[in-house]
């Protein structure tokens, strides 16, 4: 399970520093464990399908990278720093509001209910965080959202409300708006699953072009096999909270070796 | 400073206040109760000369003061013949007053039971009478009750005012020793802890009327 | 008449400034009422709960009557001021905590992933939207006010109420005062729930 790395560079990665990795890392909520001692190692660039049953475990694993969930154990690193804790002497101990902020800049989220704020225009939504996060000026920060917005194909939505977009063109949206922060690693949890099955497809064609383009990390939580089959570098199965197989996505998905991730992609066939 | 001697020697008198404070509030909801019900009734009304008066009636109730309002019924009903001890105006004024708001815990009350109901009463030919008994009531009842209860509360914390009027509650009880003893600090704390109790006990038995009547 | 509009006067500067008291207040409490530190939390509940426990005409009264015992005088205005807005702001405390809640946990989510601050969360993106689901209701408290302040009478305030039962022990005209008394308490309250239904059905229609 540790010699992940090496098994990536289909598309011509380095074998290089992981640009994300957990180490024994668990999360509890109450009495219940969703993530066991998990190890994950991510290669700078690299893009990982993240599978598996519902209630798996999954999005909590990217949402502990994102800071929405604290591990309960364990340590992530992100390009080479630790996430949640800080070293204090060589004693680890857990990190600070702007310690957090730091690293958090690296890392974007695209969320499965869009997340847009209902109260201000496309434009708006985009161009909130460069200015009041990143600093930029309200021009600079318009300038490279619509930039973003026309990557998204909706350029002629700036001045619409949330409400007054489908939810494939809302989901777009919150493409745009994660793009135009520049993290070096983006997560998607489940990105499709609350759009009508018409919509699903324009956003699944928004990813793949910033998946081409090559040098952003990507962290997917997907049902979309297919989808994830066609882009992803590395196909993980989660089950139970833990990593039962990982691999070349062709290998997972025509030769599984272990019985579980064969259960589950053939009642998942089985259902669509 | 306290005077816990005082404080006990005047607590006979004020749990004498008490009880009418008590059964001006009970009598007042129990009039609201059954005018509120009275009134939600007439504004659903198809017939537009009883419905509209109706509505103006509630509006302008719940739009000023209970205070003016039982001066105009003590003061001014006399006027016209009508003269009330400070007990009957009093609960015909918090009666009144309340029932405006009751009529529209009734009405949110009744709107909430979907139309389906409705039809699959008429479906089942019933008459109006018994889908009102046996479909409507029984549905619309349980989850205003919660809200009755709050407003029976409301109801005991604004009978102070009835004081205004000259009737010797728990207040005025407070105000008339006050006067005689010169020690105002005794006596009105009192009738603060004594409304801080009464009406914190009964809103925890609100919440736990509530969260049975959610449980079913 | 212009006796009765010096009332008038006194009614509405006194709820403008129990209003600010109240609103600052309730955002006060509201926000403790949040707080990740128990002890906030508790002190605040139980400034709320004596507020809202204990009838504002028995408040008004042990501030008028029982606090000079210790010293402290206040003027029936400041009294009705320092009342009204301590206990509205109770009361209306539950309406900024809760709108405040209803705010999704997805918004805070999309905040963080955009590496906002929890200050720049709150100001940015929950506040706006809270303020609009808490217009509605904070209005009604503001209806409610209006008419409280009617009890200032009670200790003495020459405000509307005091005014028209002033006139009235002098004319002895009880009907036509009495009637204009209620009259100028509608007009003055009337209008603000006409502007607050027609609020509610924007904010249901989904104008946000």
């Amino acid at each position: 399970m540790s010699e992940i790395v090496t098994e990536t560079s289909n598309n011509g990665i380095q074998n290089s520093e992981p640009i994300v990795r957990y180490q024994k890392v668990s999360k509890s909520f109450g009495d219940i464990e969703v993530i066991k001692e998990l190890d994950l190692d991510v290669a700078p660039a690299e893009k990982i399908g993240i599978i598996g049953p519902s209630g798996s475990g999954k999005t909590t694993l990217i949402r502990m990278l994102m800071t929405l969930e604290k591990p309960t154990s364990g340590t992530i690193e992100v390009d080479g720093e630790l996430l949640w804790h800080k070293r204090v002497n060589g004693n680890l101990v857990p990190a600070d509001e702007k310690h957090l902020r730091r690293v958090r800049s690296k890392v974007g989220m695209i969320f499965q209910q869009f997340n847009l704020f209902p109260h201000m225009t496309v434009l708006r939504n985009v161009t909130e965080a460069p200015i009041h996060v990143l600093g930029l000026s309200r021009e600079e920060a318009e300038e490279r959202a619509i930039t973003m917005l026309e990557k998204v194909g909706l350029k002629d939505k700036l001045d619409h409300y949330p409400r007054q977009l489908s939810g494939g063109q809302q989901q777009r949206v919150a493409i745009a708006r994660a793009l135009v922060m520049n993290p070096k690693i983006m997560l998607f949890d489940e990105v499709t699953s609350a759009l009508d099955p018409e919509l699903v497809e324009e956003v699944l064609a928004v990813i793949k072009e910033i998946a081409l383009e090559g040098n952003m990390t990507m962290l997917l939580v997907t049902h979309e096999m297919q989808f994830a089959r066609e882009i992803a570098d590395r196909i993980v199965f989660i089950s139970d909270g833990r990593i039962i197989e990982q691999g070349p996505p062709e290998e997972i998905f025509e030769n599984p070796k272990h019985e579980r991730t064969r259960n589950f992609l053939r009642r998942f066939n089985k259902n669509n | 400073m306290w005077d816990w001697e005082f404080t006990i020697s005047i607590l006979p008198l004020l749990l004498e206040g008490l009880k009418i404070t008590l059964i001006a509030t009970f009598l007042a909801f129990g009039f609201a109760v059954v005018i509120g019900f009275l009134l939600a009734i007439a504004r659903r009304s198809s017939v537009k000369i009883l419905s509209l008066p109706v509505k103006a009636f509630i509006e302008f109730v719940r739009s000023t003061p209970l205070l003016a309002q039982l001066f105009f019924i003590f003061y001014v009903f006399p006027k016209f013949g009508l003269v009330l001890t400070p007990l009957v105006a009093g609960v015909l004024g918090l009666g009144l007053h309340y029932s405006t708001y009751l009529s529209e815990v009734y009405r949110s009350g009744i709107d909430s039971i979907p139309r389906g109901q409705w039809e699959a009463a008429k479906a089942l030919n019933f008459s109006k009478a018994r889908t009102w008994i046996s479909i409507i009531i029984p549905q619309a009842v349980p989850p205003i009750i919660p809200v009755m209860g709050n407003y029976l509360i409301g109801m005991f914390k604004d009978t102070p005012v009835l004081s205004a009027i000259t009737l010797v509650e728990l207040l005025q009880t407070a105000k008339i020793i006050g006067a005689q003893s010169f020690r105002y600090l005794e006596p009105i704390t009192m009738v603060g802890v004594i409304f801080l109790i009464l009406s914190y006990v009964s809103s925890l038995g609100v919440q736990w009327l509530e969260l049975r009547l959610n449980q079913r | 008449m212009p006796f009765l509009l010096k009332g008038v006067v006194v009614t509405i500067e006194l709820t403008i400034m129990a209003a600010v008291l109240a609103f600052i207040m309730a955002f006060i409490a509201g926000f403790a009422r949040l707080s990740k530190f128990a002890i906030v939390r508790g002190i605040t509940q139980v400034y709320v709960e004596i507020f809202r426990g204990t009838s504002l005409l028995v408040q008004l009264f042990w501030v008028y009557f029982v606090l000079p015992f210790f010293g402290i005088e206040l003027s029936a205005m400041m009294t009705g001021v320092l009342v009204l807005g301590l206990n509205y702001g109770a009361y209306a405390s539950e309406v900024i905590r809760s709108s405040i809640l209803a705010i999704p946990k997805g918004q805070t989510e999309a905040g963080i992933a955009l590496n906002m601050s929890p200050s720049l969360i709150m100001k940015r993106i929950i506040l706006p939207q809270a303020l609009l689901i808490m217009l509605p209701p904070l209005g009604n408290y503001l209806i409610e006010l209006i008419k409280s302040t009617a009890l200032v009478l009670l200790i003495t305030l020459h405000d509307l109420m005091f005014c028209g039962t002033m006139i009235n022990n002098v004319t002895m005209r009880t009907t036509e005062i009495y009637s204009l008394v209620l009259i100028i308490y509608f007009l003055l309250a009337y209008p603000l729930t006409l502007a607050i239904r027609r609020l509610e059905k924007r904010l249901s229609a989904g104008r946000l």
